[in-house]
């Protein structure tokens, strides 16, 4: 799976969960900040990211993820390590 | 008891209920007598006991935004519905009106987001822990309905919910009257919902033998008074009242429907559940009421009943009617809406309030449906068949719930 696949389901989810703009979501946003995305629904989108890609994400991890692009990277290296 | 001068208006009504989407619809479907009562046709429902209920007609998912409602429990979305439209009916819209430190809300809930707490136990139980949505307390507590209401108008002078069972809703009322006589607002929001048509709620009535079991004519099953009274039919929904000072509603030109002049409240300390079967609870919150509201007996020419349509509930309140009017209610007319909406629990007092100030309002009574054969102990006059056009500056509505709860709301002309 590409860096883009993974953005591509990762702004589905997005989209799905906190009603953003598919193209809203790209690498350089920060979730908080720019995406207006809460910490629940963060919790929400972390547990769709797990169903969709097949990766775990525990909350220690979870924390780290600011952007988009955090996400992407965090789901890619995960992927290859499941 | 309250002597204080502030006198409270109603400015907006708002409402989505089992007969229309908004207040204009049920409004005239309660005039035409129409049943919002229909078999529960869903797989969930096939074993159960009771198989009737009056479902929402109009789908909150079909008006509400679906981002926004997908953090919301199905009572917080029906309360949202209504507030928004009593909002607008008063007048108030995207100029600031009111400020928000003067704004509350009291908005109850008979049992709170019990379709969430289901819905998130089979989450649970099916697929862990990890996978219960972290949306499931602000969706489950009793005060969420009320919550959602003051962040979606940015009511910041406390947001409110009493629980009382089936007496929520007039709870809530009651509570917005003594907020607003208190000082503490200009404005109050206040109103009830509820959301409890699940396997679960159902079943639990139904184990209490207090549910119709008029399966086969679903319509005919809420029949207040009636010899064949069987019991209740639940029903969903959610009802607003915009509750504003007077002084208030005259500084900003507001249209006023009615004034709540007064609000009666006791307790049976008798069963938790059964009333008290000479309904001298029912008669003080009743005789409070008026006394609160400066009006006697005579005054009264309506009464909106609780009225479920369970055998003991509807007697207890006709002999409460008669202990506190005495014979001032020969010339009271009598009306049952749950024989129309179904009984809407902690929506039920509210939604009531909100059609008995419409009948001040427009002086027209709607009709009692299914009442074909009157039980003769009743004694009340009740109208039936057609509405009835009246001519009185007073009117109660009267809220009984599981508890022992009693509560009275009285109303006067504008």
């Amino acid at each position: 799976m590409t860096q883009q696949d993974i953005l591509n389901g990762l702004a589905q989810i997005v989209n799905e969960i906190a009603g953003v703009p598919i193209d809203d979501v790209q690498p350089d946003k920060s979730f908080i900040n720019d995406l207006d995305v809460d910490s629940l629904a963060m919790v929400e989108i972390a547990t769709a990211a797990e169903d969709t890609f097949g990766v775990r994400i525990p909350d220690d991890d979870l924390k780290d993820l600011r952007t988009v692009g955090d996400a992407v990277s965090y789901i890619e290296k995960a992927g290859v390590a499941a | 008891m309250t002597t204080g001068t502030t006198k409270v208006v109603v400015t907006g009504l708002g409402a989505t209920t089992p007969l229309g989407g908004d207040v204009a619809s049920t409004w005239d479907a309660l005039l035409a007598g129409r049943s919002g009562v229909g078999r529960l046709t869903a797989d969930w429902a096939a074993d159960l006991p009771v198989r009737i209920a009056a479902q929402i007609a109009v789908e909150p998912l079909d008006v509400l935004d679906r981002v926004e409602a997908r953090t919301l429990d199905r009572s917080q979305q029906f309360a949202v519905v209504a507030a928004r439209e009593a909002w607008r009916d008063a007048g108030f819209g995207d100029e600031l009106q009111v400020e928000p430190e003067r704004l509350a809300v009291a908005v109850a809930s008979g049992i709170g987001g019990v379709l969430t707490l289901l819905a998130q136990y089979d989450v649970l139980r099916d697929k862990g822990a990890r996978r219960v949505s972290p949306h499931t307390v602000p969706m489950l507590m009793p005060n969420g309905p009320a919550a959602a209401v003051g962040l979606d108008l940015v009511a910041r002078a406390g947001v409110h919910a009493p629980v009382s069972a089936c007496a929520s809703g007039a709870e809530a009322i009651s509570l917005g009257l003594d907020l607003l006589r208190a000082g503490r607002a200009d404005v109050i929001v206040a109103g009830g919902t509820e959301a409890a048509i699940a396997g679960l709620p159902i079943a639990g009535f139904a184990a209490m033998r207090a549910l119709s079991t008029r399966d086969d004519d679903p319509q005919a099953a809420s029949r207040p008074y009636d010899k064949a009274r069987d019991g209740f039919v639940l029903g969903e929904g959610a009802a607003v009242l915009i509750l504003e000072t007077a002084e208030h509603a005259a500084a900003r030109g507001a249209r006023v429907y009615a004034e709540l002049a007064g609000a009666g409240m006791s307790s049976d300390a008798h069963h938790v559940a059964a009333p008290e079967p000479t309904g001298a609870g029912a008669a003080r919150a009743l005789a409070l009421a008026m006394h609160d509201a400066g009006l006697h007996p005579a005054d009264i020419g309506h009464v909106n009943a609780h009225a479920t349509s369970t055998p003991l509930g509807d007697m207890a309140e006709s002999l409460a009617l008669r202990t506190a009017l005495g014979h001032s209610l020969d010339n009271v007319c009598v009306t049952a809406n749950k024989s129309c909406t179904g009984h809407l629990l902690g929506a039920a007092g509210a939604l009531e309030a909100a059609i008995t100030v419409l009948s001040l309002h427009h002086q027209l009574v709607p009709p009692t449906r299914n009442l074909d054969d009157p039980d003769d102990e009743i004694g009340l006059d009740v109208v039936r068949m057609s509405p009835r056009t009246v001519s009185t500056g007073a009117a109660l509505s009267n809220s009984f719930g599981f508890g022992g709860h009693n509560a009275t709301l009285a109303f006067r002309t504008a």
